[in-house]
């Protein structure tokens, strides 16, 4: 128990001398801590940023539009008067006449293919009617369920591969955010390392003297951890603020763009469980870059 | 206390610092370690102190072959040892106090057991009304003295000390000696590197007398 006690002022203690080591020199404390802190905030602000892209494209996939192509068959009125039928149900928020002379007249402009399609004798396209649900999920699978047992529908397509699309960008982009986090991760490791380097540099005198009268290389080791993890947490807190006061200033014009789209979209914000995450990673990283400096370097300060 | 048995130290660059250097100093004993400059008395207590180890021959110290000491025990081995410095060695960065309490805090030593003993080093070199200074604002000998209560603080059974009245004048230096007297008066084994013949030939301790690397006279055997 007492050698339990005793072990822990002394950590207490070392604590306190690393806090007291960076309060003392503020400016050059400030500048390194700031630095790591802008090496956390890109991971975790890139990260919030995917985040909520991904929460977004959730909340899109009810507003999906979907095509129903009729057969060939069907003439203009009866599928105009489809369209109404449609247009009529609960879960269908709007259904809207593709007319094949339309469809190939866009499909003339915008293909490319127009020369070719004065070749063809007759308009290849059927009639289509775009739909846009109200429904989500079940409701959603239900129309198009109902719309594909019409005897008139040739094809329902829906219109999600742009969803499709913009997910698989997102997940590549949340790989990116990945490599960037471990490189950004080992950036900081660096700059701790440098730093803690620098310091054992300054403290040399002080490490001899220590060394001379039995101090244990953990006895040594100790405060610069301690030192590297001050600095670690310091800048985890910083990175929390930055990633705070960001979103403070991108949220009311993100807002304002969501209301443009019809969406209520809010941004979510950095959780208490992320900030968490924050200080952790952050004060790891003080720790081991300090370790790595430290095991590098303390072995070369001997007394002669 | 500290025997060495034709022991033989050879720098990188060549020099030979020691060579076949071979006395016993006994448990209570406190001797002077003389000689010119350059005749390998810093070498000697380096090798005492596990600082430097020697080319060839044996260094027992408390009982214990300095060679078969590794790394990673040399603190612990330290710690047995009191080492005074010509240069003091204090960090000016704490006070008189915390200076007196490093080696203390190193074996991290309950807080209330730390304060007596380090007041009692203080008290001991005549400073404990200075516990609260820094270093820089005391004299030269002042500052030895700390580093003299440093090295008993953590009441060693063996305390070296390379050249300690080096920068003091011939009253000081003999106070610090007299200091060092009144420790082997209480059983601590003291050697002591100095070249200031004149006044250790006034006290009436055992001499050492090292000369290019070598024991030299009768001062070789123990008395």
């Amino acid at each position: 128990m007492d050698a339990i006690g005793r072990y822990l002022t002394l950590h207490v203690d070392n604590l306190k001398g690393a806090v007291a080591r960076v309060v003392d020199r503020p400016l050059g404390s400030v500048m390194t801590i700031l630095v790591i802190a802008i090496a956390l905030v890109v991971p975790a602000g890139l990260r919030v940023m995917v985040d909520n892209a991904r929460a977004l494209s959730g909340t899109w996939q009810g507003a999906a539009d979907f095509t129903v192509y009729l057969e060939m068959a069907v003439e203009e009125p009866a599928a105009e008067a489809l369209a109404g039928q449609i247009g009529e149900r609960d879960d269908v928020e709007m259904a809207e006449l593709l007319a094949s002379s339309d469809a190939l007249a866009e499909f003339r402009a915008y293909s490319g293919f127009g020369e070719a399609l004065d070749l063809l004798d007759e308009n290849p396209l059927p009639h289509a009617i775009i739909v846009r649900p109200a429904g989500t999920g079940a409701d959603l699978d239900r129309l198009v369920e109902d719309l594909e047992a019409l005897e008139e529908t040739a094809l329902v397509q829906l219109d999600t591969e742009w969803l499709e699309r913009l997910r698989a960008i997102l997940e590549l982009a949340r790989r990116v955010v990945d490599v960037t986090t471990v490189l950004l991760g080992l950036a900081v490791i660096v700059v701790i390392g440098n730093t803690i380097r620098l310091e054992i540099g300054n403290r040399r005198e002080e490490i001899e003297i220590i060394k001379l009268v039995g101090g244990s290389d953990g006895y040594i080791r100790r405060p610069f951890l301690y030192l590297g993890l001050c600095y670690g947490v310091g800048a985890g807190i910083l990175a929390a603020l930055i990633i705070v006061l960001g979103l403070g200033l991108v949220a009311s014009p993100a807002r304002a763009l969501m209301e443009l789209y019809g969406s209520d979209y809010r941004l979510a914000g950095l959780s208490p469980a992320d900030a968490a995450w924050l200080l952790g990673a952050g004060g790891f990283l003080g720790w081991a870059g300090a370790g790595i400096a430290v095991a590098r370097h303390l072995r070369e300060i001997e007394p002669s | 206390m500290i025997r060495f048995e034709n022991v033989r130290k050879r720098y990188p660059a060549g020099r030979e610092a020691l060579c076949g250097v071979t006395f016993r100093l006994e448990k209570g004993e406190m001797a002077f370690l003389t000689g010119p400059s350059g005749a390998g008395k810093s070498t000697l207590l380096k090798l005492v102190a596990l600082i430097e180890r020697p080319t060839r021959g044996t260094v027992l110290v408390a009982d214990q072959n300095t060679a078969r000491v590794p790394r990673r025990r040399i603190p612990q081995f330290r710690r047995q040892i009191g080492i005074v410095f010509q240069d003091h060695k204090l960090l000016h960065d704490r006070t008189v106090f915390d200076n007196v309490a490093l080696p203390l805090m190193i074996s991290s030593l309950r807080r209330r057991e730390l304060r007596g003993r380090v007041r009692a080093a203080l008290d001991q070199v005549g400073l404990l009304r200075y516990e609260n200074q820094f270093p820089l604002s005391l004299s030269s000998g002042e500052q030895q003295r700390v580093g003299i209560a440093r090295a008993v603080a953590s009441r060693p059974q063996l305390v070296i000390a390379d050249e300690p009245t080096g920068n003091l004048d011939p009253q000081l230096s003999l106070e610090i000696m007299r200091l060092f007297g009144r420790f082997n008066d209480v059983g601590t084994t003291l050697l002591i590197a100095t070249h200031d013949l004149e006044l250790i030939s006034r006290m009436g301790y055992r001499r050492l007398y090292l000369e290019a690397g070598r024991m030299a006279g009768p001062a070789a055997q123990p008395v």
